[in-house]
C-alpha cells in the first residue's frame, strides 16, 4: 500500500515535472526540473531546455518505437527468416540529413539566448564576489560595502559528522548563510567574480548563473531580479573538503527596500 | 630466416605454455596477455565499484554518517581514476589483445614483447595509485580532473599519483602502437582494410587516438608537477600562469579519452548485434565512416566542458555546434544498430542481451549529451548531478555493458565451454533494472540544483539519492554474480562448438573452442 502511494506520488510528480513545468508557480520548486526561475535569461533557459527535452523524447520515442517493433517483429522463435538489406543509400542519406535540421532548428534558439547572456553593457551596479576556501565575499563597488557569507551556524552545526542532529529538522539545510547577498528588483546587475585560492562556482539556478571564480582572473556576467524573495544556490566547482558547505543565498529587495538596506550597512561600518 | 621461423612454430607446437607463474610474467602470447588485462580489468571494477559504495552509503541519507568530507572527495578521485584506466582501458585492450589477431588471421600481436611489458607496468602503477589513500594527507581529493589550483593542495600523495598516471598511460601508448602495427601489417591476404570486422577498426581508431591524447595529458600532468616541485608557474595566476589553461590541456586529451573509452564497445556491439540478427552489419561502410568522423570531431569538441570558465562568445558558439555535429555520426550507428535488426531473425542469448541494453541506454545518454553541447543551458547543467547521470549512461550501460557483451560473446570460445544462459539472463536483467534506479534519478537531482562531488546535500534531495544508493548496491552485487558465471564457465560445462553461435561470422569462429594457445600460424585466405 506504501509503495503504491509513493509511485503515484512520484508518478504524479513526475508528469507534473515534466509536462506543467511551465504551470508551476516560480516560488514552488519542481524537485524534478529545472526551476523556472526570476530572471528573463533564466525563464529562456528554461524554454530551451524544456525545447531541447521535448525533441530528445520524441526521438527517443521514434527510435526506441523501431527498435522495439524489430525485437518483436522479427524473432527467430516466431520463424523469422533474416531478408533484410544490409545497406541502403537513400536511408542513411535521410537519417543524416534529417537529424542536421534537427540541430539546426536547437542551434538557432541557443545561439539568440547566448548572445543575449553575452552581452554585459548598460549595467547599472557592480557587485565584485570573491570565493574562498570556504565561504564568499561581496563587494558592492563604489560604495564601500562589503562582507563574507558563510554557512549558517545550524547548518554547519548539523553537518558535522555523527552530529546526531537531523538535516531535517534544520531549516533550510545547507543552503542557508549568515549573510546573504543583497540586491535591487528591476535591475541590471553586473557581477564580477574571482577567487582568492583555488576554483569555485556560483551557481544561482533561479537566475540560470553559473560562473567560475578563478584566482588571478575576473569573470564577469549579469543578471535581472524580476520578483522580490530570498533565492538558493551553491558552490559548483570542486574546491575542496567544505566544498559542499559553502551556500549561495541572495535576497532581492525593492529598490527602495535595498536603498535603505544599503545605508543602514553603511552605518554598521 | 625461414629455418627460424619453422623451428619456433615447432617448438610451440610441442609444449605450449609454460606451468606455473612464470607462464604468467613472461607471457608474450596474444591470449595470455588478454587474459590478463581482462582479469585485471575485472578486479579493478570491484575496487573501484567499492568506492562508488562508499559513495552512495554516505549519500543515502542527508548529513554526514560515515566518512568525513575529505575522504569522501578522495574517493570520488579514486573511483573515477580507477574506473577509467585501471578497469574500462584494460577490458578494451584485454579484448584488443585476445580478439583482433584472432580475427585478422594473425599468429599473435606483432610485437609481443611490449605487448608484455604494457600489461605488466599496469599493476604496479594501480598498486602505486591505490597506495597514496595511505599517505600523508591522504590520495588525491580533486577529482579525476586534477583541476589546480586545489590539485596542488595535495599532500604527499601529488608525484605518486601523478606519476601512476603516466605510468598508465605509457602502458596505453605502447598497447596501441601494438594494436597498430598488428591491425596493418599482420592481417591475412586478402583481408583489406573495408574487410575488417567493426570491433578491428573501431580498436585501430582508438589506438590512433591514445597516441594522439596521451602524451597530452602527460605533459599536463607533468606541468602540475613543476608547479608543485620546481617552481614553475604554468597554472598560477601569482606567476603569471593560467588556471584554466590546465583545464583545455586536460580536456583536449579528456574528450578524446571518452572516445577512447566508447569505440571499442561499439565495435563489440557491431559484431554482437549482427550474430543474434543472423544478417550482416547494416552499412558497414558509413559505420567505419561515422567511426572516423566522430574521431575527428573529439578533437574539437574539448571546451564544451569549460562553457562556465569565461569563455568568449565565439569560442561558446564554436564548441557548442561543433559538439552538436557529434550527434550526426553517432545517430547514424544507433540507426544502422537498429536496421541491421530489421527483418533480420532475432534471438536473446546474454551477449545480445547486453548488446541491446546497450542500444537503449546508451542512447538515453546520448540525448542527455546533446542538451548538455547547448550552452546556455549548460550552465545550468554543469557540475550538478545531471552530469553525473549523462556520463554514468554513457560509462556503465554504454561503455560496460559493451565489455559485458563482450565478455559472453567470446566466452565459449575463449575457454570452450557455454556460460550458463539461466545465470547470464539474470545478471542482465539485475544489471538493467539496478542500473536505471542509480541512474536515471539522479538526471531530477541534478536538473533540481545538486552539485556534484558533495558528501552531504540539502533535504530536498533525499528521496531520489536514497533511490540511487540502493541501485548502486543493487548493480554492485549483481556484479558478483558475474563472477561466478565466469569460473563456473572456465571449470567447465555444456562444450562449446567451433562456430559457437549460428550467425556469428568471422575468422574467430573458424578455429577450434577453446580457442588453441596459438591460432593461425598458417594464415587464413580471406575471399
Ligand atoms: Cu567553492
Amino acid at each position: 500500500m506504501q509503495k503504491i502511494n509513493w509511485l503515484s506520488r512520484y508518478g504524479a510528480a513526475l508528469l507534473v515535472g515534466l509536462l506543467g513545468g511551465n504551470v508551476l508557480q516560480a516560488q514552488e520548486r519542481s524537485s524534478l526540473n529545472m526551476p523556472v526561475g526570476v530572471t528573463d535569461v533564466s525563464q529562456k533557459v528554461f524554454d530551451l531546455h524544456m525545447l531541447i527535452l521535448w525533441i530528445c523524447v520524441v526521438i527517443a520515442v521514434v527510435v526506441f518505437t523501431a527498435m522495439i517493433y524489430c525485437m518483436v517483429k522479427f524473432r527467430k522463435s516466431q520463424g523469422a527468416v533474416p531478408s533484410g538489406p544490409s545497406h541502403s543509400t537513400l536511408a542513411e542519406i535521410i537519417w543524416t540529413v534529417i537529424p542536421v535540421l534537427i540541430l539546426v532548428s536547437m542551434a538557432v534558439p541557443a545561439a539568440r539566448t547566448l548572445v543575449e547572456i553575452e552581452d554585459t553593457r548598460d549595467t547599472e551596479m557592480t557587485v565584485k564576489i570573491t570565493g574562498y576556501q570556504w565561504k564568499w565575499h561581496y563587494e558592492y563597488l563604489d560604495e564601500d560595502v562589503g562582507f563574507f557569507s558563510s554557512l549558517a551556524a545550524d547548518s554547519n552545526a548539523a553537518r558535522q559528522l555523527g552530529s546526531s542532529i537531523d538535516p531535517a529538522t534544520v531549516e533550510n539545510y545547507l543552503l542557508d548563510v549568515d549573510n546573504p547577498l543583497v540586491v535591487p528588483t528591476n535591475t541590471r546587475i553586473r557581477y564580477l567574480i574571482t577567487s582568492n585560492d583555488v576554483l569555485h562556482a556560483w551557481w544561482m539556478p533561479d537566475f540560470a548563473v553559473k560562473k567560475d571564480a578563478i584566482p588571478g582572473f575576473i569573470n564577469e556576467g549579469w543578471f535581472e531580479v524580476n520578483e522580490p524573495g530570498v533565492y538558493r544556490g551553491q558552490c559548483a566547482e570542486l574546491c575542496g573538503k567544505d566544498h559542499g558547505f559553502m551556500p549561495i543565498v541572495v535576497e532581492a529587495l525593492p529598490p527602495a527596500d535595498y536603498r535603505a538596506w544599503l545605508a543602514s550597512q553603511k552605518g554598521a561600518i | 630466416m625461414s629455418d627460424a621461423t619453422t623451428h619456433d612454430t615447432h617448438e610451440h607446437h610441442d609444449h605450449g605454455p609454460d606451468r606455473g607463474l612464470m607462464r604468467w610474467i613472461t607471457t608474450t602470447n596474444h591470449k595470455d596477455i588478454g587474459t590478463l588485462y581482462l582479469i585485471f580489468a575485472f578486479v579493478m571494477l570491484f575496487v573501484g565499484g567499492a568506492m562508488s559504495l562508499v559513495i552512495r552509503a554516505e549519500l543515502f541519507q542527508p548529513g554526514l554518517q560515515f566518512v568525513n568530507p575529505d575522504f569522501y572527495n578522495q574517493m570520488v578521485t579514486m573511483h573515477a581514476l580507477i574506473m577509467v584506466f585501471g578497469m574500462i582501458m584494460p577490458a578494451f585492450v584485454g579484448f584488443a589483445n585476445w580478439m583482433i589477431p584472432m580475427m585478422i588471421g594473425a599468429p599473435d600481436m606483432a610485437l609481443p614483447r611490449l605487448n608484455n611489458w604494457s600489461f605488466w607496468i599496469l599493476p604496479f602503477a594501480g598498486v602505486l595509485l591505490l597506495s597514496t589513500l595511505f599517505m600523508d594527507g591522504g590520495g588525491p581529493a580533486s577529482g579525476w580532473t586534477l583541476y589546480p589550483p586545489l590539485v596542488l593542495q595535495t599532500g604527499d600523495a601529488l608525484p605518486f599519483a601523478i606519476f601512476a598516471v603516466h605510468l598508465l598511460g605509457v602502458s596505453s601508448i605502447m598497447g596501441s602502437i601494438n594494436i597498430i602495427v598488428t591491425i596493418l601489417n599482420m592481417r591475412a591476404p586478402g583481408m583489406t582494410l573495408l574487410k575488417m570486422p567493426m570491433f578491428v577498426w573501431t580498436w585501430l581508431i582508438t589506438a590512433y587516438l591514445l597516441i594522439a591524447v596521451m602524451p597530452v595529458l602527460a605533459g599536463g600532468v607533468t606541468m602540475l608537477l613543476t608547479d608543485a616541485f620546481f617552481g614553475t608557474s604554468f597554472f598560477q595566476a601569482a606567476g603569471g600562469g593560467d588556471p584554466v589553461l590546465f583545464q583545455h590541456i586536460f580536456w583536449f586529451f579528456g574528450h578524446p579519452e571518452v572516445y577512447i573509452i566508447i569505440l571499442p564497445a561499439f565495435g563489440i556491439i557491431s559484431q554482437i548485434i549482427p550474430t543474434f540478427s543472423r544478417k550482416k552489419l547494416f552499412g558497414y561502410e558509413s559505420m567505419v565512416f561515422a567511426t572516423g568522423s566522430i574521431a575527428f570531431l573529439s578533437f574539437i569538441v574539448w571546451a564544451h566542458h569549460m562553457f562556465t570558465v569565461g569563455m568568449p562568445l565565439a569560442g561558446q558558439l564554436f564548441f557548442m555546434m561543433s559538439t552538436m555535429l557529434i550527434a550526426v555520426p553517432t545517430g547514424v550507428k544507433v540507426f544502422n544498430w537498429t536496421s541491421t535488426m530489421w527483418k533480420g531473425s532475432l534471438s536473446f542469448e546474454t551477449p545480445m542481451l547486453f548488446a541491446l541494453g546497450f542500444l537503449f541506454l546508451f542512447t538515453i545518454g546520448g540525448f542527455s549529451g546533446l542538451m548538455l553541447a547547448i550552452a546556455p543551458a549548460d550552465f545550468q547543467y554543469h557540475d550538478s548531478y545531471f552530469v553525473v547521470a549523462h556520463f554514468h549512461y554513457v560509462l556503465v550501460p554504454g561503455a560496460l555493458y559493451g565489455a559485458i557483451a563482450g565478455a559472453y560473446y567470446w566466452l565459449p570460445k575463449w575457454t570452450g565451454y557455454m556460460y550458463d544462459e539461466t545465470l547470464g539472463k539474470w545478471h542482465f536483467w539485475l544489471s538493467t533494472i539496478f542500473v536505471n534506479l542509480t541512474f536515471f534519478p539522479q538526471h531530477f537531482v541534478g536538473l533540481a540544483g545538486m552539485p556534484r562531488r558533495i558528501p552531504d546535500y540539502a533535504v530536498q534531495f533525499t528521496d531520489f539519492n536514497a533511490m540511487s544508493s540502493i541501485g548502486s548496491f543493487g548493480f554492485g552485487f549483481s556484479q558478483l554474480l558475474m563472477v561466478y558465471i565466469v569460473i563456473k564457465c572456465v571449470r567447465g560445462g555444456k562444450k562449446a562448438t567451433d562456430q559457437v553461435w549460428d550467425g556469428a561470422d568471422g575468422l574467430e569462429w573458424t578455429v577450434p573452442s577453446p580457442a588453441p594457445y596459438h591460432t593461425f600460424d598458417d594464415a587464413p585466405v580471406v575471399k
